[in-house]
């Protein structure tokens, strides 16, 4: 192994993953690049824009302010992830009802977003979905239809029945 | 077969109707086909070094040390490939006078703004053709740089261009009637005023990048591109690169916002194409953030002075105005960055009735990114003078706004007509749209409160704009000129063995809902559900040859074409089925994704079955019977060179006179763009389109310093509208159809970016005028506001 490479061990998705990355490389370009889990987008590489959030150990984390290195030991979930394990089907409703995504490239890193905001005992107040989403840019929906459908999925019953 | 109106009135049209867009669950899963996410075996990486300078000669590159960097594999300057790369010009013919160089895809031997690409890298990874790019030698000689729009013709500022011999690339100027009468007549109320608006950019989250594979053994080029317009890129790469039209595929499919941004051509892009090419392995080009602040085409930077003469009948007599624009060094090619301003003179103005107008544009070269079309182009600069003029000249004539705009709107039954500009307009209803808004918004509720609040210490405002907008462009926007640019498109339907329905587009989605308007028109003209039609676009290859999306045309021009291959298709269904079924055409019809008897209903044969006699057992049908089951219809505008379309905003704002803060309360806007195929769809345009346009109006700001150094390219530094600052937006439609199609459609993809920066600065300036301040420098940050109050 070279001084450029480490050997890590997580767990992405359910699985586990050993393999030797590069120290430099961040965590979103490792779960594209070397994974293949391309639902998460690169969007500003500078912790701002939300594109690249991902869970680690059940946060969300920007995936460009993270280096892979630094995942060891840890437990990861992508969009990919959560569609198997049907964390998320309300929200995608939501949104594909409500129009909520117009590209999409913003899309998963707002839903994970949005999940923990959920998690958390979230209400459909709208002024505090908007205050919650603000670390994800859109520039495509102008935001309201996100937090339609946000707002939507928190008034519905705990049971995750349709409202 | 019936005629165009029953399209409408089926029973089971989706013509009107909400429905989910097909392409929108995959990209919640994460399972989008955006350009980083493919692969391809062989593939290498592109980085760019990039000029420090905003203007220097390059004296000498040295890339020893670089080439020598780990996973390297070849490295490009400019001088090597202008041999391999044609130059373009980026002028038009209709556009008289404009003038540009030839200007090459990465810079040979002056760079000419800071950011301008010097040399392309490719290795085996993105990292390590940025390590080596940082290892490439360059030496420059700083030239003298002309930054400031405002001092680019004074006769000592330095000139970009030494072939050139001052900084104008085009002027035009528009005179209609008497203006200076109008102006010095002493009975008027005479207003001034100067606006500024600062550059700013459409900084969409997926940024341009593109995977380009070339197969020497046939000659054959495939460039997966993140763009709106693939048959203009696919001349535009075989023109410049040396290859035959048909030899280059161009392949959009998923495509993370563009805005007007990807609908140019540009350098890096074109030199990464050629890398492919000369190396002989594909080669892929993400452009990363800062890169994308600094060669992402900007946008506005405009500086106008105008003057509006008002009769003591309330009546607008004159209008006069001089625009100056700020393009950087080069006119982008094709569209050329002249049209911006074009669009300015031909618009400001342009809802109202005006017997004389003036308007000087001037377009200018600096040492910045190049400026050229962003979603509006040229419309808020239009809208917001016009707008800020109205509102000036209606508090110093002692007018409501509102009654100001209603005495000058034109009138909605003097259609068809012309603008002071030539601009002709048919079917607008600026009447009735602003009845609409005032009694949405409950315009005199909303003053009672302001006046109420005022009292109390609270500054709100309530800001009005009324606009045209230009949609459906025919050929007489960019193809009269010479430029590759269809106004154009096509739609190839067909029915499969399945009874399913295809159709192949060439117009283009980037998440704005093409793909769910084509259904729904084809779903509507065949007549089966929406679930059996699949939609194709984005690929040179399998779509008809069209303009792709731009100028707000997809859903009048595609939706047309559909609509007319739909209705093909569905005749050629029926004439088969009349002669199996041994019954006459008329007394038939499809409903459901079955051919039934029209007057009873009744099932007589379902699509699935028909297909499957057709395609299976021919030797069941008439020897004369040669069903096609495909039709294809191309749509173009023909009786007017645009279709315009008009609509109105409010916003109520509260500005914080302590700390300059505007915090929107509201905003509202009621648009007329002909029949709504979809109504959700065209509501998230507007109001995307509108958060657009407050983020130009307040935030997003483009910010060099005086050796042209772009201060803030990054998302920390450059403001976009953020969840939490955004008010809820209401959208009415009113649906004057345009005549000069049958399904009379208009485009809705701009105005909410046009019209929306007019009503905030309104807004603000409504808020303020208690203190006598005013603010007409966008983006109107606390600190001008701040300014503006004097309190500094």
């Amino acid at each position: 192994m070279t001084k450029n490479r480490r050997r890590i061990s997580f767990t992405v998705n359910g699985e586990r993953v050993e393999c030797d990355v590069l120290v430099r490389l961040n965590l979103v370009d490792f779960l594209r690049a070397e994974l293949g889990f391309t639902g998460t987008h690169v969007g500003c590489e500078h912790g701002v824009c939300g594109a690249c959030t991902v869970r680690v150990n059940g946060a969300p984390v920007r995936g460009c302010l993270m280096l892979a290195v630094q995942a060891d030991g840890a437990t990861v979930e992508t969009i990919e992830g959560l569609n198997d394990t049907g964390a998320i089907p309300a929200l995608q409703d939501a949104f594909v009802a409500h129009n909520a995504l117009q590209c999409g490239y913003c899309t998963p890193g707002i839903l994970i977003t949005a999940l923990d905001y959920l998690e958390h005992g979230g209400t459909a107040d709208r002024a505090v979905i908007r205050e919650r989403i603000s670390g994800n840019y859109c520039r495509c929906t102008g935001y309201q239809s996100i937090v339609d459908a946000i707002a939507e999925v928190a008034a519905a019953p705990a049971d995750g029945g349709a409202p | 077969m019936s005629g165009p109106l029953s399209v409408f009135d089926r029973p089971n049209s989706y013509i009107g109707r909400t429905v989910p867009r097909p392409n929108a669950r995959r990209l919640t899963e994460g399972r989008g086909r955006f350009v980083d996410d493919l692969s391809l075996p062989r593939m290498v990486h592109a980085a760019f070094l990039r000029s420090p300078h905003a203007h220097a000669r390059i004296m000498g590159i040295d890339t020893g040390a670089a080439k020598a960097s780990a996973g390297v594999v070849a490295i490009y300057s400019g001088a090597d490939l202008v041999q391999h790369i044609e130059p373009w010009v980026g002028v038009l013919t209709h556009l008289k006078g404009l003038r540009s160089p030839p200007q090459p895809a990465i810079a040979v031997d002056v760079a000419r703004w800071q950011g301008e690409a010097v040399a392309l890298v490719l290795a085996a990874s993105r990292a390590e053709a940025e390590d080596a790019a940082a290892l490439i030698e360059v030496d420059y000689e700083p030239l003298p740089i002309a930054i400031d729009m405002e001092r680019a013709l004074d006769l000592d500022e330095p000139v970009v261009h030494a072939d050139f011999d001052s900084n104008l690339a085009w002027e035009r100027l528009v005179e209609q009637g008497d203006v200076d009468a109008a102006l010095s007549d002493p009975d008027a109320t005479i207003v001034e005023r100067t606006f500024t608006f600062g550059r700013h950019t459409g900084v969409t989250l997926e940024p341009r990048c593109l995977l380009a594979a070339f197969d020497p053994s046939e000659r054959r080029l495939t460039v997966h591109y993140s763009g709106q317009a693939p048959h203009m890129m696919q001349y535009i790469y075989a023109k410049h690169l040396g290859l035959p039209e048909d030899h280059v595929r161009v392949v959009a499919d998923d495509v993370g916002g563009s805005f007007g941004i990807k609908v140019h051509t540009y350098g890096d892009e074109v030199a990464a194409v050629a890398a492919a090419m000369l190396h002989g392995r594909p080669v892929k080009y993400v452009a990363d953030r800062f890169e994308s602040f600094q060669s992402d085409i900007h946008a506005r930077g405009h500086r106008v002075t105008a003057r509006m003469a008002v009769s003591a009948q309330g009546k607008i007599t004159g209008f006069d105005m001089d625009d100056l624009t700020g393009i950087g060094p080069y006119s982008v090619y094709p569209r050329t960055s002249a049209i911006e301003a074009n669009q300015v003179l031909n618009l400001t103005c342009a809802p109202y009735q005006l017997p004389a107008y003036r308007a000087r544009g001037r377009v200018v070269f600096q040492n910045k990114t190049v400026m050229c079309q962003y979603r509006a182009v040229g419309h808020p600069i239009a809208i917001a003078v016009a707008e800020g003029m109205i509102d000036a000249a209606a508090v110093a004539s002692g007018r409501d706004p509102v009654e100001l705009r209603r005495l000058n709107l034109i009138p909605d039954d003097a259609y068809p007509c012309a603008s002071a500009t030539g601009m002709r307009f048919n079917e607008l209803s600026h009447h009735a749209c602003l009845d609409k808004l005032v009694e949405l918004i409950d315009y005199d509720g909303l003053r009672a409160e302001q006046e109420r609040l005022r009292a109390a210490g609270v500054f709100r405002g309530i800001g009005i704009s009324s606009f045209v907008e230009v949609t459906n462009p025919s050929p007489m926007f960019y193809g009269v000129g010479g430029a590759p640019i269809a106004s154009q498109d096509g739609a190839t339907v067909r029915l499969d063995a399945s009874g399913a329905v295809h159709i192949s587009s060439s117009v283009t989605e980037q998440g704005q809902g093409t793909e769910a308007i084509l259904a729904q028109i084809v779903a509507t003209a065949v007549g089966v559900p929406l679930e059996r039609v699949r939609v194709t676009t984005g690929d040179t290859e399998t779509t008809p040859y069209g303009g792709g999306t731009w100028g707000s045309r997809g859903a009048g021009i595609g939706g047309e074409a559909a609509l007319l291959a739909g209705q093909a298709l569905r005749a050629q269904v029926l004439e088969a089925a009349a002669v199996i079924l041994q019954a006459k055409v008329e007394s038939l019809d499809i409903a459901d994704g079955k051919v039934v008897d029209s007057y009873t209903d009744r099932e007589r044969v379902t699509l699935a079955d028909l297909a499957r006699q057709i395609y299976y057992r021919g030797n069941e049908l008439p020897s004369s019977l040669k069903p096609e089951l495909v039709a294809t219809r191309h749509f173009r505008v023909t009786d007017y060179p645009f279709v315009f379309t008009n609509g109105c905003q409010a916003s109520w704002l509260e500005v914080d006179i302590e700390t300059g803060e505007v915090k929107l309360l509201k905003h509202w806007a009621v648009e007329d763009c002909g029949r709504v195929i979809n109504p959700k769809l065209v509501d998230e345009q507007m109001r995307g389109g509108v958060v657009q346009g407050i983020g130009g109006a307040l935030f997003e700001h483009c910010i060099y310093d005086d050796q042209g150094q772009m201060l803030n390219p990054t998302m920390a530094d450059y403001l976009v509208p953020m969840a939490a600052e955004m008010p809820d937006i209401e959208i009415v439609h009113v649906e004057t159809p345009t005549s000069t199609s049958v399904l009379g459609a208009k485009g809705a993809g701009e105005a909410g970016t046009g019209g929306a920066p007019a009503a905030i600065m309104n807004a603000v300036n409504d808020a303020l005028r208690p203190l006598d301040a005013q603010v007409t420098a966008q983006p109107i940050t606390p600190q001008r506001i701040l300014e503006a109050l004097k309190a500094f």
